[in-house]
Formats: C-alpha cells, sequence, structure tokens
C-alpha cells in the first residue's frame, strides 16, 4: 500500500510541476515579446491593422482567459496554429518528435549499457590504468559542448576518413540498416556526454558499495568474488543508475536542439530551433511544452522504478 | 581552508587549468596588441585562404586572419560567463538562504518552482526567453544567470538545511539578531566552502551555454570573434574541405571549457580532502 501512497504523491507532484511548467512558457511565449501583431506585420505596419491582426489572433482578451484559452486546448491536443506555417502545429510536433526518438534512442541503447559496464570496470579496477584512462575521457567527454565535439568528429569520420555521412538525412525509403549508419554520426556527441555522466556515477556508487561493511561481511564469509559483486555490490551500486539515466533524458533533449541543428536533422530539437529563430511562439510554446512533458514523465517513471526495485522503499523499512 | 592551497597548487590539474584560463584572460585584455592582424579588418581577395606561413589559421569567409580572431575571441565569453555565473550566484544564494532557513509555504513554493525550472533543459528555457526579448550581450547574461539561480539555489538549501539548526544559529537567535543578519553572517560564511565548488562548477556551465548559444545564433552576436559564433558561421563550409576556421575555434572553446573544469576539480578536491 505505502507505494500506492508514494505513487499518489509523486503524481501529484508532476501535476504541480506541469502546471508551472505551463505558466512560465505561457509567460514567456506570450507576455516577453510584447505586441505579437506587431512583430508580425513589421514596423510599417497600420496600428489599425495591427488591432486587428491582435484581435484575430485572441491577443486582446485578459490574460487569464488567453491563458485557460491555451492550456485547455492545448490538454485536448489542439496546439493552435504555427505563425511561419500557417498550419496546426501537432502534426509537426508529432513528426519531429518520431525522428528525434529514433536518434536519442540510438545514442541512449548503445551508450546506457556500455557506460555503466566501464564505470564499474574502473571502480573495480580503481587507480589502475584502464580507471584512469575511463575517468579522463569521461570528464572530458562530459564537460565539452556538442558542437564542438560534433565538428571535431565530423571533421575526423566525415571529411579526412570518409567512412560516415556528414548529414542525417537518408534517402526516402531507406531501410534500418541504412538509417542507422546515417545515424552514428550525429549520435556520437551525445552519446560521449551521456557517457561522461553514467560511467563517473556507475563508477562513484561501486567505489560507495565496495568499501560498504555488508560487502566486507559478504567477502569475510567467504562469499566468491563473482557473487559479491553482482548480488552485494551492484544490486545497490546501481539503482541510483536509474535516476541519472532519467536526469540525463532531460539533457539529451536538451542536446538534440545543437545536434540536430549542426546535422540538419528534422527532430524536435531543431524544430525548437527554427521556431525561436522565426519568433513563431505557438510552435515554440508547443515545442518546449511536449520537451517539458517528457523529461516530467521520464523522471515519474526513473522514481516509481527506483521505488520497486528498492525493497527498503517497496516494502516500507523507511517511514 | 588557508592550510589547503598548498595541496591544491602541488595538483597538477588545478595549475593547468588556471594557467590556461590565464593564458585566455591575457588575450582577452592584450589581444588587440599581440594578434598578428587586425581581427575585424576583412580582405575578400584572400577569402578562405588555407593555413599558410603569413595566416597560421588561414583566412574566413571575409579574408580576415583567424588566428588574430582566435586570439581577440576570448574576449565575449570571459565577460559574459562570468557576469552570468555572478547573477546567478547572487540569485540563487539568495533563494537558497531563504527557502533553507525558513522552511514552510515559503520553501515549498520556491522549490517547486526551481523544480518546474529544472524540468526543461537550461538550452531550452534559454532559447525561448532569447526569443522572446531579443539577444544581446545584455540579455544573455541576465537569461544565462536567471536560468543558474535554481540549481544554485538547489545546493544552497541543502547547505543551510544542515546548520540552521545548529547551536550557533540559535545562540544568534536568542541573542536577538535580525533574520539578515543571522542568514548573511551566521549561516553565509558557513555554507561557503559548497557555493564555491558550485560557483566554480557553474563557471564552466556558463561559458559552455554561451558558447552553445552563440552557436545556434542566440548568444553573442555579430561582428565579435567569438569563438562559438565563428563555430557558427563556418561549421557550414566544412563539407567543402575548409575546415580551419571552424576547427580553430572549436579547438579554443574546447580548451576554455577543460581548463575551467580542470580548476574546478581541483578546487572541488581540495575543499573535500
Amino acid at each position: 500500500m505505502r507505494i500506492g501512497a508514494l505513487l499518489a504523491r509523486r503524481a501529484a507532484l508532476a501535476v504541480a510541476t506541469l502546471w508551472l511548467l505551463s505558466v512560465l512558457v505561457f509567460a514567456a511565449g506570450q507576455l516577453l515579446p510584447g505586441d505579437v501583431g506587431r512583430a508580425i506585420l513589421g514596423p510599417l505596419a497600420d496600428a489599425r491593422s495591427v488591432a486587428n491582426l491582435d484581435h484575430q489572433l485572441g491577443l486582446d482578451r485578459p490574460l487569464l482567459v488567453r491563458y485557460w484559452d491555451w492550456v485547455s486546448h492545448f490538454v485536448t491536443g489542439d496546439m493552435s496554429r504555427s505563425y511561419a506555417y500557417r498550419a496546426p502545429v501537432a502534426p509537426f510536433i508529432l513528426s519531429a518528435l518520431g525522428a528525434s526518438v529514433k536518434l536519442g534512442a540510438m545514442a541512449f541503447v548503445l551508450t546506457v549499457p556500455l557506460s555503466i559496464a566501464l564505470g564499474v570496470w574502473a571502480a573495480v579496477h580503481k587507480g589502475r590504468t584502464a580507471d584512469r584512462i575511463i575517468t579522463v575521457i569521461g570528464t572530458w567527454a562530459a564537460s565539452l559542448p556538442e558542437f564542438a565535439t560534433g565538428i571535431v568528429l565530423i571533421l575526423i569520420f566525415g571529411i579526412w576518413l570518409r567512412v560516415l555521412p556528414v548529414t542525417a538525412s537518408w534517402p526516402a525509403g531507406a531501410g534500418i540498416a541504412t538509417q542507422i549508419y546515417h545515424l552514428v554520426l550525429p549520435s556520437l556527441p551525445l552519446m560521449l556526454v551521456l557517457f561522461g555522466y553514467l560511467a563517473r556515477m556507475a563508477r562513484a556508487g561501486t567505489v560507495e558499495a565496495l568499501c560498504a561493511d555488508y560487502t566486507r561481511t559478504a567477502v569475510l564469509k567467504g562469499l566468491k568474488p563473482r557473487t559479491v559483486l553482482w548480488r552485494h555490490v551492484l544490486r545497490n551500486a546501481l539503482l541510483p543508475a536509474i535516476t541519472v539515466t532519467a536526469t540525463q533524458t532531460g539533457y539529451l533533449l536538451g542536446g538534440l536542439v545543437i545536434v540536430e541543428t549542426l546535422f540538419r536533422y528534422p527532430g524536435i530539437g531543431s524544430l525548437i530551433y527554427a521556431a525561436a529563430r522565426d519568433k513563431d511562439f505557438p510552435m515554440l510554446e508547443a515545442g518546449v511544452v511536449t520537451v517539458g512533458v517528457l523529461y516530467i514523465l521520464t523522471g515519474l517513471l526513473a522514481d516509481l522504478l527506483y521505488a520497486w526495485l528498492n525493497p527498503r522503499i517497496r516494502l516500507g523499512a523507511f517511514e | 581552508m588557508s592550510r589547503r592551497w598548498p595541496a591544491l597548487l602541488r595538483s597538477g590539474g588545478f595549475l593547468t587549468g588556471v594557467l590556461i584560463i590565464v593564458f585566455w584572460t591575457g588575450c582577452a585584455l592584450f589581444g588587440r596588441r599581440l594578434a598578428p592582424f587586425d581581427p575585424f579588418a576583412d580582405d575578400i581577395l584572400t577569402a578562405l585562404s588555407p593555413p599558410s606561413a603569413l595566416h597560421w589559421f588561414g583566412t574566413d569567409q571575409l579574408g580576415r586572419d583567424v588566428l588574430s580572431r582566435v586570439i581577440v575571441g576570448s574576449r565575449d565569453v570571459l565577460t559574459v560567463a562570468p557576469l552570468a555565473t555572478g547573477l546567478g550566484l547572487a540569485l540563487g544564494v539568495l533563494l537558497g538562504l531563504i527557502a533553507g532557513y525558513f522552511r514552510g509555504m515559503v520553501d515549498e513554493l520556491i522549490s517547486r518552482t526551481i523544480d518546474a525550472v529544472l524540468a526543461l533543459p537550461l538550452v531550452i528555457i534559454a532559447l525561448l526567453a532569447l526569443s522572446a526579448i531579443g539577444s544581446s550581450t545584455v540579455t544573455v547574461i541576465i537569461v544565462v544567470g536567471v536560468v543558474f539561480a535554481p540549481l544554485i539555489a538547489r545546493t544552497v538549501r541543502a547547505a543551510v538545511l544542515t546548520e540552521r539548526d545548529l547551536d550557533y544559529v540559535a545562540a544568534a537567535r536568542l541573542r536577538n539578531e535580525s533574520t539578515l543578519w543571522i542568514l548573511f553572517s551566521e549561516i553565509l560564511p558557513n555554507v561557503a566552502p559548497p557555493i564555491l565548488v558550485e560557483a566554480t562548477v557553474r563557471l564552466g556551465y556558463a561559458v559552455f551555454t554561451v558558447a552553445t548559444l552563440s552557436f545556434i545564433g542566440f548568444g553573442i552576436q555579430p561582428p565579435s570573434p567569438d569563438w562559438g559564433l565563428a563555430v557558427s558561421e563556418s561549421y557550414a563550409l566544412i563539407n567543402g574541405g575548409i575546415w580551419w576556421p571552424a576547427l580553430f575555434n572549436t579547438l579554443a572553446i574546447s580548451s576554455l571549457v577543460i581548463a575551467v573544469n580542470l580548476a574546478a576539480d581541483g578546487i572541488h578536491r581540495a575543499l573535500h580532502a
């Protein structure tokens, strides 16, 4: 029953965060830019036509009415119309999201197991050369901006060695292998940053668990090193990995803006970038809220998974 | 704390980082005198010439000397990033002190707003705000500072929570000290070490964020020789084999980001030793 209470509390928090997020995005998209009609029509437009357009867009109504209108439509999937494309926003968001999921999933699926494995390996061989190499690469990889690693990778693999395509656009109707081949270079900068965080976290968690009393007990009672590592150390060390992986989804969504722009990939990141550049606020708001919702949902999911996998919370030992 | 400085000065990573930062700060201050050419002088006839004995790093699409622009290119990012960090620190420390000290409704309100802001990637919030209010050096400082404030506030709040129930705070309260005095003269000095670490780590992220924003055109604006901006203006040329403007600026920004991180890491280790 306790997990039910936890779930309710966590879901309520997620809803509160979502509401605050919607207020923030509404404020940034609708209030900060000032006169939207003027921005669309330009400085030379007649004041009457500006007022007219503001009226058409519903911008002359009271703020609370506008906020309610925006939110209530948004919840039903009606994300209003793009200024730039003069068409509903939702289909653009959906198709971009599909493309981004491919790129993000590729980076995630390859990086998460690899970095956790290498992080654990580094911890078990703490202080040796392998540990040093993994730690240094991890630190550097996580601290460099994606566009910087992206450009160096494009130069090395795309231009000098000519082994990978430099744009992420594959011919229409290409098979899955061709798609993956085109996605390797764009996903590498994301993978490097993910690797940096995850490997560091896995290493720190394992180092801590290796020094813990329960590990000493397990060793002293004569368990095989393999059993100690798998049953005692990793079970404790890797639980936080779930939370960190979820936090990194948020990072990944931000990194997509840069990587998709650099590689001209038609995902949610480049959609948000283009909307920001063209001051297409309905598109920008929809894109940003979508990213926020995704992030909040992954966070929620990770917390629940953590609670479910962790017997200390599942069985309510700490109340 | 003072006995930790010798250890810091023996740390190779910390010294390397500081040395690189000093080097780029020197370039920012005296770059115009060090640069072999005028970084703003264009010469369309020699545009896009590859690295040579005359132009060590080649020339860009307007024929400007890339080496000279890389030398003076540190100025804007080294102004904007520290100022943004400073602003974020001021706001974050204030919010964190209030949330951690008062607890209750105030804390809930501040903490939930922080969660909502952190529910979005930093780059995306910055993009949203900058496209709404327009990019300039001042707006970039404000936006990055405001976006960093919640992260710093969270660290400060956590540190304050462990301090507020200690005897010295109770003693100050019994002496009838004002709340402001307790917050800034009693608690703040005691939570200074984690704030110092957070500040240096944030500075690294600020350089990262400002460079990234400049790369997508929402940061430092032309005709500044800023590195991120220079990469954004030249990365499309890579496919045509013109790699020098993009690569040298990329290496410059990478060296600065790594240097700040090395320094931050050194301070972190020294304080936790």
